[in-house]
This record gives structure tokens, C-alpha cells and sequence, in this order.
């Protein structure tokens, strides 16, 4: 057909041109400017005023930054090099570094121990936080890192951590065996051998076998208190919370009314309050004479918060689960225990998770609160001890700006982990 | 039935417990360590410094104390407390005594049951302007922004103060006193109130203390002193006796440098032969070794080596002696005898 | 010959307690029952026992003594005359008042923030990520701290504006923005006053009314009454007349340098516009991400049905995203609200007078009755958060899917 047409009409082009190049404006990083900054003049205006934004930002900060002092004695020695000139003063950061991940009193020869236990978390953590690429068995070092931390963070010897570990072992022996003879069974024996070996971890703790200078609980500070206190009341938290959901599920009106007073209390009251609560009233409620460490009080505390809010976090979870997975669980004859462990658990924790990583660095940032409460984190050292000293006295930005970014670089990891999790589990098949 | 048991049980065993923790000496004794409730940091009565060791003026009585009792003066754990927590702190018995600038009044002797067993430190409430404002005089203060620091009597005096000379202010009350600072020398605020002695201690920190005035006017009476809890007298004497040895030795001239020649053997004086065990009992009268008064003297020297080694004249605080020097030079500090 | 069928009623046995269904919840929630009234009659316990070996006891009186101690915003009246309980009221309203400030503001930059996170602008995209992770992985506390601190070194002291040639100058003659605060003129009601406020109550009432009757007539015939002018007209014109009939009864403070301190106006101290600022920034991070998620929620089908029916892109967005976005944000949304109230104690690290900061704070101190302090601080807040949650609850089931 073609060839008629070329017979007919003379001026129809008979080849193909060669193939131009796109315009200009249509190419490589102009044609992305146009569409994704100047698309529309409300869309230019939008870019102008963001580059006015960021060019403030910067000029604010980068002069200041770049021409920091990392080198210094005091707040007057800066002030001297400075000369004048814009700049900020991170000779304090230098300075007082130790003091700032370790606190104070950490004895400054053991420092080795907290940064080795930090280390080891990652690769405790990996196998949970990647459970679909990292070997089963490496979750027997996470089973073991807990008591590892404690005898690295804390000292002493390791006898009374080693002795627990194997109750918890023996606990799991005892409540694999009775588990044929019924759940509760099995857990009543689990927990009695657990509370033996308790006892006996805490009568055979003189016996010395690589002993590490001990460390009183009141001497942790810094960074590292809002790590242990972030760590711990998380991980202590999961099962309280899973326990507090499920008894607000329960048919049973006693304990599902418990549960909802509880965590409903709880949510209800800013931290701060329960840290006051901690700090100046919980020593009314003991048995005179009894004292245990604030840190002691603050973790019982938070970790009664941070199961409140866990708790609702698998309530969602297990509200999403379809009737249909409980009535598969009833129709199979599965008892209730049976039911929650095999069936209904691991998948409501399955969507909670995002939920519950959520939580966790919530908790994390509100473990600054106990800085309120005369307790030396990270925030504590900067409000107490180190603008309270005379060197140092003035230095604000610097300190501050340290401590945001020393939260942001966790919190942000964790939440960018979160979303990955997220994207990984996604099992709703749209 | 079983529950009345139960309660009984704890009954008796509240009741033991409630027992021992009155003797708080025994207590002390058989930790080995004194909790000794201090402040979250004040320059020259007590902060950490750069290797965490507690340093000051109030941490001074402590190490006394300590060394009075467990003949160690770094036998001390320091529990730094707000404002807030100090009482229940002290209350509760997580610490055996409270050194942390505390002001003696009525409601906290009688109403919230301690013991104040002497002042350590007299002090009042001041002012600080800059002394560009050209102020001075506190009544020149009518309509002035203050910055308070909150957690002692401070806020009190000085809505009294203002009422009484009909004045009118913006009190800013910050918890710590870094941020107040920051306010005050920001210009947040024109005035800066609290006792004397931290004025001072502020002051001297500041990139220009010269431009800066403390006013005449001292607004209140503060009595700083140690504290312990009410109906523990034993307890109770061991630190009053600390403090009043610790102002005896100055009076008597009895210092760290020479303590070990005159306690070596008894001297001429008796006073000081008593105090420091060469002659009489009172160490055991007190249920403490002999030589007690030796040993909290030698922890950080007599009343006035502790006052010019933490706050005095040479420091950077710059505090003189005052109100705080011995009765025999015109001042307040008047121990009993020690016979 | 009847056939038996009821099961056979067997004799109770104790075994039964732990081993029948029927009967083992009753075992559970008696245990539970006895464990938690055994604590609690501990805890009980304890506290006669230790505040009778402390001599104290529990006491409410103290509130009626007076405070002693001044405050600085105050929204009621209120001396060092007055007793801790109108300085704990104070408090509680200055709470309120912190937390309804920081809710809208909060709202309006995370909805800002939100949009502008789905923005086809690269950079503006770019940047509200930034603000959106910059604030909500950083604790709240070190914001509030941060701001207040810059507050206090970026803006001027009142002492600026002094003298022949000073570094500051109010705004407009009226408006200064000090590091004390910000000092706006304030109006002063004079007699009638009154009248203009009616009036104007009135006109918002109209406008409604006139915008319902002119749906009602669109819908009825079609017709389309013009919306903008009419309704500003109605809103400001006869409020304005009466203004002037009544001879201007209603005239403004300036704040004006005098002494220390501006006096007169309106004053907002530091201490409120920090925490304000800082709660709002924070938690409008926190918002932005909920408006993303709610609006990524709904389904790019609305919207392309939406077009198909020939909807102008702000239509699509009025009529039939947000709608169904806003079932989705206003759950979370709330739950803000309540952590803004519950963040709000943190007052005390910028020293503004909240709940926390009279009563939790100075009254606490000193008076010393730290368990009744705590206990009436902690029901303080539990109270708003259960209204929070019951307004949640009522939205809730006011907007749930009718599903049939």
C-alpha cells in the first residue's frame, strides 16, 4: 500500500528521519526540574520559598558548625580562640564525652564493658530483627545475651546470672515435660523451677568465678541509662502487654475489668507523673525500711507504661485477626492455651509488630523524662553536672544539638527498620 | 481466717523492720556506706567534677560524718535530689541524711517531722541585676521580671518581700539553675533571685562577673543546715556532734595540718583533749570509735579550711566569711562545749 | 418411655475447679480477685504503717491554706494570697489552655506538612520529610528545651527597644516580640460593649443561615446565590455600625515600654509560646504522618471515579477524598490531642505555670504532701483523658461504616 501512496502523493516523505535528540528542556536534569520543581507557578513558588527556608537553615548553622572548636579546656578558652567570630564550642562534647555516654560515676577503667554489651545487642537483636535471613540458631545467642549484658554492665561474678540462665533453661525442660499434662500445669512447674533457681542464684552469688568490678545501678548514667532503660523496659514490657491484651479479651468479667482499669489508668496519666509517682510516693507503699534504687522504681515504672500501650498495640492485633482463625482454633479442638500459642498469637503479633517498634521509640525518647527526676541520662548530665560546672557553664547548643542527634540516629534507624519490617510483612494481598 | 494470717505476719514483720530502721547508726554501720542526699549540682556546695567525684562545701559534712562513723570519708554515696524529692527522699529512708542547702523553717522541722541538727551556712535571699539597669536598690524592683529558682523557700520570700513594699513582678521560675542563668543573661528576665551563696557562686561563672551587682538588700533569714529524720536521736546526735566538732576544731584551732600532733597525745587543753578523744569518752557516749572528731576533721579540715577550700575568698566563689565566721570574730557560729 | 436427655447431674467435685470448663474461670477470677485485694490491702498496709512511724497522715487541708508563691499567666485571679487550690485551678487551666493552643496549631501544621509530603514538588517533598523525621525521633523534652532556649537567644530583651535609637522596634507600633514574651494590645471593653459582641454573635448566625438558605434554593431551583461578598458583608457590616453607634465602646491597649517591662496590652509569656511552639511542632510531625497515611488510604479508584464523573481536582479532594481520608485521620488525630495534653506537663522544664508546675511542682514542695499531690495531679489527668477518649469513642461510632 505503501508504494501507492508514494505515487499518488508526491510529497509524502517516502523514509524515516533520523531520530533528534529530545529538546533541551525535555532531557536529563532540566526536564526533572520542570516537573518535579516548576510544574506549575503555586508549584515554583512552593521551590523558591523552600529554598529560602533551607539557604536560612544553613546560613544559620553550617558558620557555626564548621567553625567549631573541638579543642578546648573550658567555655572561656573557646570563647578566647573563637575571638569573636561565630562558632560553636565542641570542645565540651570532647571533654566530657565518657561522661556523657557513661555518666559519672561509671568507673572510667570499665568502660570497655557497657561498649562491648552495645555492640553485642547487635548481633543479639539481629536474629529477631531478621528473622528471615540470619540462621534459627543464632537465637540462642540473644536467649543468653540478657544475662551477658547484666553480668558486663552490672559486675560481680558471673555465678548468680549463669545460675539463672540455667533455672531458665531447666524452667523450659520442666514445662516442655508437664506440658502433656495441661498448660497450667506446665506453667506452675515452669515457674517453680524458675523461682528455685532465683533463690539460688541469690545465696551462691559470693562465689567468685570471673568477677567484674561491680557497679552499683545509682552509678549508671548518661546515654547508657537511657539504653538500659530503653532495652529493658521494652523487652520486660512485650510479655506483660501480650498477657494485659489477652485478659482484656477474656470472657472472664473479673480479669478483663483489672486489665482495662489498669491499662486505662496508665494510659490516661502523662510518664512524668508516673515517674513522680516512682520517685516521691512509691517509698510510702513498701514495707518500712525497705530501699531499692530509684533506677529499680523508674524501670518498674516504665515498664508498667510501656506495657500499656504494648498492650493495646496487640489488642489491635489480635481485633484484626478474622473471627474465622478462632473458630478454625475452637473446631479443631485446641484448648485455650493451645489455641492462643499455636494460632492466634503469632499471627496478632505479626501485625503488631510495626505497631509495638512504634512504642518502643516512643519509650526510648521518653526515657529522658527521668532527667526530671534527678536522675543523670543523658539529658540529666547536660541540664545537671555539666552546665552546673564552672568550665562548661554557657554551652547549650552544642550539648543539646548533641544529645537530638545522638536520639535521632537510633530513633531513626529503628523506625527506618520498622517500615522495611512493615513492607516485609505485608501480607494483605492487594 | 488465713488472711488474718497473712496480716499478721506482716505485722510483725512491718513492725521488726520499722524497728531497724530507726537506728539508722547501726544502719549505716553495717552497710558501710552514708547515703547522703545531696543537690543535682551546685558549684562549691556540691557537683561532681570532671572524674565524678562529688566536691563542696555540703559534701564536705558528709565525708565528715562518714569518717566520724565508718572512719572513711569516701565511704559516702551521694544520692543527688531536686526540691521535690528531697523529703521523701529523707522520709522514706533512702538516705540517712540530707546535706543540700536546706532552709530550716518551722513546717519543715514540726509539720514534716525532721530534725534540723544545726546551720552550717548562714545565708539570705539576694538579688542580682546587671548593673547596666543602674538598680541599686531592691525597691527599685517595682515591675521587674525575676527568674526564681524553683524548689526552696525562694518563691515564698519573695512574694512576701514584694507584697510587703507593695510592688508588683513577673516571677519565671526554672527548675535548674544552668537555665536560669541562661534566662538571666539572655535578658529574659531582670533580676535573678535566690540565697546569697549561689548568687555568688553564679556570678562567679559568668563570662563578665563585673557587670553584673549583687543589691544590699537580703530579703530572708536561711539557715542552711543538715537534716535528719525525726525520733532518731542517736542518729541525730552523731551529725550534730559532726558538724559542732567540725566548728569546735576551727574555734580551737585545730586544724587537718596539725590534728595528727595534738591527737598523737592529750595537750594542755582540755576542751580539745575531749574533743578529740585523748581524754574523757565522749566517742563512746556518742556510740562511735574515740577518736571520731579526729577522723572528721582529717577527712577535709575544720569548719573554716572547708569553707575557704569550697566557697572562701581564693575560690572562684568568693564568699567571705560574714555572718559565717566564729562568735569570737563577730560572727554566728557558736558550738556547744564539748564536756 | 421417655428418652433422658439431659446430661446426667453429677455430684461437684473440688477437682472439678481447676479441670471443668464451666467452673475454672470462676477458680481464675476468684484467685484473680483475692491476688489483687491481697496487694492492695499491702500497699495499704504499708503506707498507715509507714506515715504513722513518720508521724504524718493524710491530709487535704493544706489546700485551703494560702499558696504563698506568685505566678506569672494566670487566667483567673490570683495572689500569693491564695489558697494552693485556686493556684492548682490556675494551673489546670493554664494546661488547658497550653494544650487547646497547641492542638490547633498542631493540627494546622501537620495537615500543612501532610499535604505537602504528597506534593509533587521534589524539594518540598524533601524538605517536610525532613521536618517530619527530624522531629519525631528526637524526645520531646530536648524540643522544648531546644526552643526555649532559642527563644530567649534570638529575640530581643525588652531593654533593646529602649533609648534614642534602639535595636528593636515594636511591629506596626503595637506589637513587640521580646524574649519575655510577646506583647499585643489588648482590648478594653467599655460599657456597651456588649452590643457590638451580640451583634456579631448575631451575624455569624446569619451567614450560616444565609449560606443554608442559599444551598436550600440551589438544590430547590438551581439557582446559584453568590457565596463570598454577602457573607462578609453580613459578617462585619452591621457589627461595625453598631460600633460606631454606640461611640467606639470598645478601644485598644498598647503595650508600651515602661520601666522594666512593657506595660499594658496583651502579654503571651516565653515560657507559654515556647511550650506552645514546641508541643505543636512536635506533635504536628506526628499529624503529618497520620494525614499521609489517611489520605494514601483511600483508594486511587475514588479519585479516578471521581474525575470520570467530571469533578474539578478541588472538588475530587472536598467532596470525595477527604471525606473518607478523615475517617481515617480523626482516630489518631485525637489520640494527639491526649499526648499534647499529657506532653504538656513537661512545663516544667521552661517554667510555665501548668497543673504540674503549681501543683505538682512549688505547692509540692512546700508543703511537702507529696502522695496527695501526686495522687490529685494523677486523677487531674486521668479525667481529661477519659473525656478525650469518650469524645473518641462517640466520633467512632458516630462515622463507623454502616455495614449491613
Amino acid at each position: 500500500m505503501s508504494d501507492t501512496h508514494a505515487e499518488s502523493v508526491a510529497y509524502v516523505r517516502e523514509t524515516m528521519l533520523p531520530e533528534t535528540p529530545p529538546p533541551a528542556a525535555e532531557t536529563g536534569i532540566t526536564r526533572w526540574m520542570k516537573q518535579n520543581l516548576f510544574a506549575t507557578v503555586p508549584n515554583a513558588v512552593l521551590t523558591v520559598a523552600a529554598i529560602v527556608v533551607i539557604y536560612f537553615l544553613l546560613a544559620a548553622t553550617l558558620p557555626w558548625i564548621l567553625n567549631g572548636i573541638w579543642n578546648a579546656a573550658s567555655i572561656r578558652e573557646c570563647r578566647e580562640i573563637l575571638d569573636g567570630t561565630t562558632g560553636g564550642c565542641f570542645a565540651v562534647l570532647s571533654d566530657r564525652w565518657n561522661q556523657l555516654l557513661f555518666g559519672f560515676k561509671y568507673p572510667s577503667t570499665e568502660y570497655w564493658r557497657p561498649a562491648l554489651a552495645f555492640l553485642l545487642l547487635f548481633v543479639a537483636a539481629a536474629p529477631v530483627m531478621f528473622f528471615k535471613y540470619l540462621p534459627r540458631k543464632m537465637l540462642l545467642f540473644t536467649a543468653v545475651y540478657p544475662f551477658l549484658a547484666f553480668w558486663l554492665i552490672w559486675g560481680g561474678s558471673i555465678v548468680p546470672p549463669l545460675v539463672l540462665l540455667l533455672g531458665f533453661v531447666a524452667a523450659y525442660v520442666a514445662f516442655k515435660t508437664l506440658e502433656k499434662r495441661g498448660f497450667g500445669v506446665a506453667v506452675l512447674g515452669g515457674l517453680g523451677v524458675l523461682i528455685v533457681a532465683i533463690i539460688l542464684a541469690g545465696s551462691i552469688g559470693k562465689i567468685e568465678v570471673l568477677r567484674l568490678e561491680q557497679v552499683q545501678s545509682r552509678d549508671m548514667g548518661g546515654f547508657m541509662l537511657n539504653m538500659i532503660l530503653g532495652t529493658v523496659c521494652i523487652s520486660l514490657s512485650i510479655p506483660i502487654g501480650i498477657a494485659l491484651a489477652l485478659g482484656r479479651q477474656s470472657d472472664m468479667p473479673i480479669i478483663k475489668w483489672i486489665c482495662v482499669v489498669f491499662i486505662e489508668f496508665i494510659r490516661g496519666v502523662p510518664l512524668i507523673t508516673l515517674l513522680f509517682v516512682a520517685n516521691v510516693v512509691l517509698a510510702y507503699f513498701l514495707p518500712p525500711g525497705t530501699t531499692f534504687d530509684l533506677i529499680i522504681r523508674v524501670i518498674i515504672m516504665i515498664t508498667a507504661f510501656a506495657s500499656a500501650y504494648i498492650a493495646e498495640v496487640i489488642r489491635g492485633g489480635l481485633a484484626a485477626l478474622p473471627r474465622g482463625q478462632y473458630e478454625a482454633g475452637d473446631s479443631l479442638g485446641l484448648d485455650y492455651a493451645q489455641a492462643m500459642r499455636l494460632i492466634i498469637l503469632p499471627q496478632a503479633l505479626k501485625i503488631s509488630i510495626p505497631g509495638i517498634v512504634n512504642v518502643a521509640v516512643g519509650l526510648f525518647k521518653d526515657t529522658t523524662l527521668v532527667s526530671v527526676i534527678s536522675m543523670f541520662d543523658l539529658v540529666g548530665m547536660i541540664r545537671g553536672p555539666i552546665l552546673a560546672s564552672t568550665d562548661w557553664n554557657g554551652v547549650y547548643w552544642e550539648l543539646f544539638g548533641f544529645a537530638a542527634l545522638l536520639f535521632f540516629v537510633v530513633c531513626y534507624g529503628v523506625s527506618q527498620y520498622s517500615q522495611w519490617l512493615e513492607r516485609e510483612l505485608n501480607t494483605d494481598h492487594r | 481466717m488465713k488472711k488474718s494470717v497473712f496480716l499478721g505476719a506482716l505485722t510483725v514483720a512491718g513492725l521488726t523492720a520499722g524497728a531497724a530502721a530507726a537506728a539508722t547508726l547501726d544502719d549505716v554501720k553495717a552497710r558501710g556506706t552514708l547515703n547522703c542526699g545531696v543537690t543535682t549540682g551546685l558549684v562549691g556546695f556540691a557537683a561532681p567534677d570532671n572524674n565524678g567525684n562529688w566536691d563542696g562545701f555540703d559534701v564536705g559534712v558528709c565525708r565528715a560524718v562518714a569518717a566520724a562513723v565508718l572512719g572513711d570519708p569516701q565511704a559516702v554515696e551521694f544520692v543527688p535530689t531536686t526540691g521535690k524529692t528531697r523529703f521523701t527522699a529523707l522520709a522514706s529512708g533512702e538516705i540517712d541524711m540530707l546535706a543540700r542547702n536546706t532552709t530550716w523553717t518551722f513546717s519543715r522541722d514540726v509539720d514534716l517531722k525532721f530534725e534540723f541538727v544545726g546551720v552550717n551556712y548562714y545565708d539570705g535571699q539576694g538579688f542580682m541585676v546587671p548593673k547596666e539597669l543602674g538598680v541599686s536598690s531592691a525597691k527599685d524592683l517595682d515591675g521587674a521580671t525575676v527568674c526564681i529558682q524553683t524548689g526552696t523557700t525562694t518563691e515564698l520570700n519573695l512574694a512576701d518581700y514584694f507584697r510587703k513594699n507593695s510592688m508588683n513582678y513577673e516571677p519565671v521560675p526554672i527548675e535548674t539553675n544552668a537555665e536560669a542563668q541562661q534566662q538571666y543573661l539572655a535578658g529574659a528576665c531582670d533580676v535573678y533571685t535566690t540565697d546569697a551563696s549561689g548568687l555568688a557562686a553564679t556570678r562567679a561563672a559568668f563570662e563578665d562577673p563585673s557587670a553584673h551587682v549583687l543589691l544590699p538588700e537580703i530579703v530572708s533569714k536561711e539557715p542552711l543546715g543538715p537534716l535528719v529524720r525525726h525520733g532518731d536521736n542517736e542518729w541525730g546526735d552523731v551529725v550534730r556532734w559532726t558538724l559542732n566538732a567540725l566548728i569546735a576544731a576551727e574555734e580551737l584551732g585545730v586544724t587537718s595540718a596539725n590534728i595528727a600532733d595534738m591527737a598523737s597525745t592529750a595537750g594542755d587543753s582540755p576542751e580539745i583533749n575531749r574533743l578529740l578523744g585523748t581524754e574523757g569518752n565522749l566517742g563512746e557516749m556518742l556510740g562511735l570509735e574515740a577518736d571520731w572528731a579526729v577522723k572528721a576533721i582529717s577527712a577535709g579540715g575544720n569548719y573554716g579550711e572547708l569553707f575557704e577550700k569550697n566557697i572562701g575568698e581564693t575560690t572562684p566563689i568568693g564568699l567571705a566569711r560574714g555572718l559565717n565566721a566564729q562568735w569570737t570574730d563577730g560572727g554566728l557560729l557558736y558550738s556547744p562545749p564539748f564536756r | 418411655m421417655t428418652i433422658m436427655t439431659d446430661p446426667q447431674q453429677e455430684s461437684f467435685r473440688p477437682s472439678m475447679l481447676l479441670n471443668d470448663t464451666r467452673y475454672r474461670s470462676y477458680t481464675f477470677q476468684f484467685i484473680a480477685l483475692i491476688v489483687l485485694i491481697a496487694i492492695i490491702a499491702y500497699l495499704g498496709y504499708n503506707l498507715v504503717l509507714n506515715l504513722r512511724a513518720a508521724g504524718l497522715n493524710i491530709s487535704y487541708e493544706f489546700l485551703g491554706e494560702p499558696a504563698g508563691y506568685d505566678i506569672n499567666q494566670t487566667l483567673v485571679d490570683y495572689t500569693s494570697r491564695s489558697s494552693h487550690l485556686t493556684a492548682a485551678i490556675v494551673g489546670i487551666l493554664n494546661t488547658l489552655l497550653v494544650a487547646f493552643l497547641a492542638c490547633l496549631t498542631a493540627t494546622i501544621f501537620g495537615v500543612i506538612a501532610g499535604v505537602l509530603r504528597l506534593s509533587n514538588n521534589w524539594l518540598v517533598r524533601k524538605l517536610m520529610a525532613g521536618y517530619v523525621e527530624a522531629f519525631r525521633n528526637v524526645p520531646v523534652l530536648i524540643w522544648i528545651i531546644i526552643i526555649f532556649t532559642i527563644m530567649t537567644a534570638v529575640l530581643p530583651a525588652p531593654s533593646a527597644f529602649r533609648g534614642d535609637d534602639p535595636d528593636s522596634s515594636m511591629i506596626l507600633g503595637s506589637v513587640a516580640f521580646t524574649n519575655r514574651g510577646v506583647y499585643v494590645p489588648m482590648p478594653v471593653w467599655g460599657p456597651g460593649s456588649m452590643v457590638v459582641v451580640v451583634t456579631f454573635i448575631l451575624s455569624v448566625i446569619g451567614v450560616f443561615a444565609y449560606r443554608r438558605y442559599a444551598k436550600k434554593l440551589l438544590y430547590a431551583t438551581g439557582k446559584l446565590l453568590p457565596m463570598g461578598w454577602p457573607s462578609l458583608a453580613i459578617l462585619f457590616v452591621p457589627s461595625i455600625l453598631v460600633f460606631f453607634i454606640m461611640g467606639q465602646p470598645i478601644s485598644l491597649d498598647f503595650p508600651e515600654l515602661g520601666g522594666f517591662n512593657f506595660r499594658g496590652g496583651l502579654q503571651i509569656g516565653a515560657p507559654l509560646i515556647a511550650l506552645w511552639f514546641a508541643l505543636s511542632i512536635y506533635t504536628g510531625a506526628f499529624i503529618a504522618e497520620n494525614v499521609r497515611a489517611g489520605i494514601l488510604a483511600v483508594s486511587k479508584g475514588q479519585t479516578e471515579a471521581a474525575a470520570s464523573l467530571g469533578l474539578r481536582p478541588r472538588r475530587i479532594m472536598n467532596l470525595v477524598v477527604l471525606p473518607q481520608a478523615l475517617r481515617v485521620i480523626i482516630p489518631p488525630l485525637i489520640s494527639q490531642y491526649l499526648n499534647i495534653t499529657k506532653n504538656s506537663s513537661l512545663a516544667i522544664a521552661v517554667g510555665y505555670a501548668d497543673i504540674t508546675a503549681t501543683l505538682g511542682g512549688i505547692t509540692l514542695n512546700q508543703t511537702g504532701r507529696a502522695i496527695e499531690c501526686v495522687l490529685l495531679l494523677m486523677l487531674f489527668y486521668l479525667l481529661i483523658s477519659l473525656g478525650i477518649s469518650a469524645v473518641m469513642n462517640l466520633y467512632n461510632n458516630a462515622v463507623r461504616l454502616k455495614e449491613r
